[in-house]
């Protein structure tokens, strides 16, 4: 066992890796708390406390930013560094740039949580990082490319795995939606300050050309590299359609970039930018599935796995949810469900169900195939990654149930007219009449993040083990060496 | 043809695979946001006076309200249906936000849309409000924000702030010539108002005049964030739209 993870510390980079993975966990259970919290804000109120620092608009971008960069980005940093090492079968070309990566990375998290509860903030719905934080940002995705791409250039391999294209995929596109949404000028260089370049429409169109591609490149794009490596590897089984996977590449790549301006219809961008988005939006529903399809069928001739292995489970509900979002994304973009379902709860449980169901249970059923693999070792409990499954798909339920309920109750009262024709409801009315489901919400977050903390305990647990077995292993060799004499020359 | 195309090529050269990327994901946002900066109807013309730029005073309630996360409960666009007339007023314009940098437009009302809400309360109502909600509002979930009557409005940066904002497009003058040029497109009051130099001598006689937060002592941040809130959606007399080539410009 030893013998192997010396033999592998030298073919790969796994500590790297392991950092990234083990940060992941970290600001999973960091960024799902204070999800937790501003949910219980809005049921409660009270918790607020009149500060500053945790009111509801200050703690906000950091549940987002903390768990889709830190726990997502976290993620996704570690699985590309190992899926890019084992499919190319060559080491990361410089610890130095790893390592870069990987400090820069935690640095950018914990500097934006700080500054947004100090009340820095760009305003713009997970861009909310000023400047400084955004030049950092740059310069270690810069660096992240040449590691990737130079890896990808030493591969032993001719074919470059197509896990890897879609990494490739989300490091460009992040890399392009990161420089132009932040665009700004300081008020100061020693201002942490600073406004936007553009402004009105033209700001608008270009944040969610962002936010939209945030969720397609950030949270679809790579994570689908994750699914196309550890699912066939979980499944023991060779990826369903080769064919399907080169078709659904190019689609989604070019089709995501049209679809931000659904996030606008009916406002004061012209209308043909949002109906040519909404038709767009429509059309990835084909690569969307077919990316789903893919994975699902991988499983294909081996469906029982999924009674057997949780791991598995997490992998396969994780592409169920994704086919369920991305069916709801699509049919939330037409103009006439639009009209209803903006500005309401609805959207903030479809984006859950895309980042709980898909991107937080990918994750988890690839981490928990990868730490065993790269610790050397088995996992501690698979009964408790059981639990942990069933946790999280319950609490995904209870919450987008609850804001399903909320958003539809939100849209169907604003719209309300008595018989006079005047408006039925007051807005406070739709405020109290959503009470309850915010409690249901905050209850589903419980149990999702009661989840996390299982796991994080399971990973402490196996990879505490591997300690014990190699002080067991050196204390055993020790006695060998004393009862047989010999001398270790 | 004799070109016989194959995927194989792409997935065994980086090069070419980062460059096909490259373009595929490029394509979509040259499309649909480029046009909109060289297309005059995208912001529309708007009748009488043109939309002005933010007061010193509200343009630092401005920057109070993107720093307290206001955007992520309010939205700040109304769209063109018959409730949201009911309860908000006209649909918003594209001229509206011209000056906002960023754009506030919001993407979730858990309180009501703001485009409009200036005029709709009085100051004291404000005041009360911003202090404890519930004390107005029984029901609702928003924060308490005590903080802002106590806290004394920072001015010191507030020139390169709004030099910040010239840089990025909007009209505050700095010179005589732009101040010239302000008085022919607003009039002398208000391009008195945008001129750089003057912005502090502006702000304090602004506050002191409104006393927004009912406290004649000192300038307090929630005096230019109820500035601010005052004048949202009231800088386009509806009564001289005309409807009809409105619609047409959409």
């Amino acid at each position: 066992m030893a013998v192997t993870t010396y033999a592998s510390a030298e073919q790969y980079n796994f500590d790297v890796v392991k950092k990234f993975s083990l940060m992941a966990l970290v600001w999973a259970v960091i960024g799902m708390f204070v999800g937790v919290y501003i949910a219980s804000e809005l049921a409660w109120p009270l918790l607020n406390f009149d500060s500053p620092y945790i009111s509801f608009g200050r703690f906000r971008p950091v549940h987002t930013t903390t768990v889709i960069f830190g726990f997502g980005g976290s993620a996704l940093f570690a699985t590309s560094y190992y899926i890019v090492q084992r499919t190319c079968q060559t080491r990361l070309i410089s610890d130095g740039i790893a390592s870069f990566t990987f400090w820069g990375w935690q640095a950018v998290i914990l500097l934006a949580d700080v500054s947004y509860m100090l009340g820095y903030t760009q305003a713009r719905e997970y861009a909310e990082m000023e400047w400084p934080i955004d030049i950092l940002i740059e310069v270690i995705w810069v660096s992240y490319l040449i590691l990737f791409v130079g890896t990808i250039m030493r591969r032993k391999q001719p074919h470059i795995y197509v896990a890897n294209w879609f990494y490739l995929a989300f490091i460009l596109a992040t890399a392009l939606l990161h420089t132009f949404n932040n665009l700004a000028v300081p008020v100061g260089l020693f201002s942490m300050k600073s406004y936007s370049l553009f402004s009105g429409t033209q700001d608008a169109m270009t944040q969610w050309w962002y936010g939209h591609n945030a969720v397609g490149f950030f949270l679809t794009a790579a994570f689908l590299g994750m699914m196309y490596y550890f699912v066939p590897k979980q499944a023991g089984r060779p990826i369903y359609s080769y064919r399907l996977s080169i078709v659904h590449f190019w689609a989604l790549g070019f089709m995501y970039m049209w679809v931000g301006a659904h996030h606008l219809h009916w406002t004061a961008l012209p209308d043909w930018t949002s109906t040519l988005a909404a038709t767009f939006s429509i059309l990835l529903l084909m690569p969307s599935w077919g990316g789903m399809i893919n994975g699902i069928m991988t499983l294909s001739g081996a469906w029982d796995k999924l009674r057997t292995d949780p791991v598995m489970a997490f992998l396969i509900v994780a592409l169920s949810f994704y086919g369920m979002s991305t069916f709801e994304g699509p049919m939330m973009s037409l103009k006439e469900v639009n009209a209803l379902s903006h500005y309401t709860d609805w959207t903030i449980g479809h984006v859950h169900s895309g980042a709980l169901g898909w991107v937080a249970m990918i994750t988890f059923g690839s981490l928990y195939h990868m730490i065993p693999k790269l610790w050397d070792t088995k996992l501690y409990s698979t009964r408790l990654v059981n639990v942990h499954f069933w946790l999280a798909t319950l609490g995904i339920l209870l919450y987008i149930t609850a804001m399903w309920i909320s958003g539809i109750t939100q849209g169907l009262m604003w719209r309300a007219y008595d018989r006079f024709g005047n408006l039925r409801y007051s807005f406070v009315d739709s405020v109290a009449a959503v009470h309850p489901f915010y409690v249901m919400r905050a209850i589903g977050g419980v149990f999702f993040l009661a989840g996390v903390l299982l796991m994080v305990y399971n990973v402490a647990m196996t990879i505490l083990q591997v300690r014990r077995e190699e002080a067991e292993l050196e204390a055993r060799l020790a006695a060998k060496i004393a009862q047989t004499g010999a001398q270790p020359s | 043809m004799n070109f016989n195309f194959k995927h194989e090529w792409i997935e065994t050269n980086i090069g070419l695979l980062l460059v096909l990327t490259m373009l595929a994901i490029s394509v979509g946002g040259l499309v649909e946001i480029a046009p909109l900066f060289f297309i005059d109807k995208t912001v529309e013309k708007t009748p009488g006076v043109d939309v002005r730029p933010y007061t010193p005073l509200e343009q630092r309630g401005r920057d109070i309200y993107t720093r307290e996360g206001c955007y992520l409960c309010h939205s700040q666009m109304i769209r063109p249906f018959r409730d949201e007339k009911l309860r908000y007023g006209h649909y918003s314009l594209a001229a509206e936000s011209q000056y906002d940098h960023p754009f506030q437009w919001g993407s979730k009302r858990t309180g009501p849309d703001l485009a409009r809400v200036g005029g709709k309360y009085s100051n004291e109502w404000h005041v009360q409000h911003l202090n404890n909600p519930r004390s107005v509002v029984p029901v609702s979930v928003m924060p308490s924000y005590p903080w802002l009557a106590t806290t004394p409005l920072d001015t010191s940066d507030l020139e390169q702030r709004m030099k910040a904002l010239r840089a990025v497009g909007v009209p505050y003058s700095l010179t005589q010539a732009e101040f010239d040029i302000n008085v022919k497109r607003f009039g002398l009051q208000t391009a008195s108002m945008l001129h750089i130099p003057d912005a502090q001598k502006n702000l304090i006689e602004q506050a002191n005049l409104g006393n927004y937060d009912g406290n004649k002592a000192g300038v307090s941040e929630l005096d230019a964030l109820i500035a601010y809130l005052q004048v949202l959606g009231t800088m386009v007399d509806f009564s001289k739209v005309d409807e009809d080539a409105l619609i047409h410009s959409r």
